[in-house]
């Protein structure tokens, strides 16, 4: 199989525009969120679009095209693309797609009637417009497709961009995740549902914990094949080492208290790296302060790791940005990689009172150096888990 | 519903290439759609609001037939008498 390197990364979240925001500021302790919600407010689409370019994409859309140029910029792909249009893919991945798009359209088609509903309503709202817009404004023309797996649609899109140069399909994939969410009927949904924190605090861990706390945003990374990206002299991020994926099968909304659909794909992304527990450096929680999750994935934690689940250090991005949903999991690969790098592991903000039953090293306080033997490799985990049941663990290894 | 003057019909629908990211200095009765960047899309816009100010349905087939501002304009004068 073929070696799949990261080449560049892109992000806008509630703490800005740009991956290196993102990791600066969550590690100095920046917390994006406001009045209970993580947006965006760094994000001008009239910076970034033309009249007739933002209204031809959503939010959704919009927030992903950015982060896509950067990483692109990143990877030294602006001036031209570096393999035949054909072999480059693009997977995005969103939990719900334009849905301020559908919103919008719901009122006109209620106020006004149907015949004045948006001939551009179809192409803004569905799940699979973001990766159409990234594939569209770049010229890629190999495999492209959207990705909907709830909270875990972003790893998953990774996960799929790198089994897609693995097997060949594809020389390289812009691969990430976009959400944006921050609509009436979405706020009402997830508060139905029990979900959203009433305190509007992202504490993930802490035994104060009540919910999570809605974001947007959108995460990229440019996967290319190791050889193909070694050859044209690329610098290279990291290694997409291992994957893994399952699901529990158990509740449309809640996991099972084991965890055990989140372990077995802990556990099968190791595998698929080929490492063992004790070679993890890090994980990157998917930690989205409910009270449920952050239990269930505690208890995964230490049935896939074993003993080192008590020693490795753990943090959570949603902290410091909240709940960026089908974003979530390519906005925290892309921050796993930049921590790494940095050898800094930002802190799981607002951990102040630990839960007695959560008892695992989340990095309360300030990030901490991640300090390295001479032997050891940074290598760590980012784990997502969705609505659906859905599990998806990536492996990374930054060089 | 009046019918509606020649200048009536050009402001709505210079209005709407506007709206739709057109440059309004770029548009005149000579100007093509095609070199004003208006698409099908645009075109299914303009098509509701033209029927929605004026009360003159487009088919597809009229549509397709428009190339100019000119055309947009005419076509809505001479249905809308």
């Amino acid at each position: 199989m073929n070696e799949v390197v990261i080449t560049g990364v892109g992000a806008v979240t509630p703490l800005g525009i740009g991956a290196t925001k993102l990791h600066e500021r969550w590690a100095a302790g920046v917390c994006g969120i406001e009045e209970g919600e993580g947006r965006c407010d760094e994000f001008v689409a009239s910076d970034h679009f033309s009249v007739k370019e933002a209204r031809r994409a959503d939010r959704f859309s919009q927030l992903v095209l950015v982060a896509v140029g950067e990483a692109l910029a990143d990877a030294g792909w602006d001036a031209e693309l570096p393999y035949d249009a054909a072999r480059i893919g693009a997977i995005i991945g969103t939990g719900i797609g334009g849905i301020g798009t559908i919103e919008a359209n719901d009122r006109t088609l209620i106020e006004q009637g149907p015949k004045l509903v948006s001939p551009l309503a179809v192409p803004l709202m569905m799940g699979n417009a973001g990766a159409a817009a990234v594939s569209m404004r770049h010229g890629l023309k190999g495999p492209s497709y959207g990705v909907v797996s709830a909270c875990a649609a972003g790893t998953h899109a990774i996960g799929s961009a790198m089994r897609a140069i693995q097997y060949g399909d594809a020389i390289a994939v812009v691969a990430g995740g976009t959400e944006a969410a921050l609509t009436p009927l979405s706020r009402a949904a997830f508060a139905a549902v029990d979900a959203l924190s009433p305190s509007g605090i992202s504490r993930p861990f802490d035994a104060r914990r009540d919910g999570f706390v809605m974001g947007e945003g959108a995460g990229v990374l440019v996967l290319e094949n190791g050889e193909a990206a070694r050859a044209r002299g690329a610098r290279i991020l990291a290694i997409a080492r291992g994957y893994g994926a399952t699901s529990d099968a158990f509740h449309i909304t809640a996991p099972p208290a084991n965890g055990e659909g989140a372990a077995a794909a802990i556990t099968r992304a190791l595998e698929d790296a080929r490492i063992t527990s004790d070679e993890l450096v890090y994980v990157n929680a998917h930690g989205t302060s409910t009270p449920i999750n952050d239990r269930a994935e505690t208890a995964a934690l230490k049935t896939a790791l074993g003993e080192r689940a008590t020693t490795i250090p753990i943090s959570s991005t949603k902290s410091a940005i909240g709940h960026l949903l089908g974003a979530a999991g390519a906005v925290e690969a892309v921050a796993t990689i930049l921590a790494l790098r940095a050898r800094l592991l930002p802190a799981t903000l607002g951990l102040e009172e630990p839960d007695p039953e959560l008892d695992l090293d989340y990095i309360p306080g300030s990030a901490r150096r991640l300090d390295l033997e001479a032997d050891q490799r940074a290598i760590a985990i980012s784990n997502s888990f969705g609505f659906g049941g859905h599990n998806a663990v990536l492996c990374l290894e930054a060089t | 519903m009046a019918e509606p003057s020649i200048d009536q019909i050009e402001k709505v629908i210079t209005d709407s290439l506007v709206t739709f990211g057109a440059d309004r200095d770029a548009i005149s009765r000579d100007a093509e759609l095609d070199a004003l960047d208006v698409d099908s899309l645009d075109l299914a816009e303009l098509s509701q609001i033209i029927e929605e100010n004026f009360g003159v349905e487009l088919s597809s087939n009229d549509v397709s037939e428009i190339k100019t501002v000119g055309d947009a304009i005419d076509i809505v004068a001479e249905r809308a008498k």
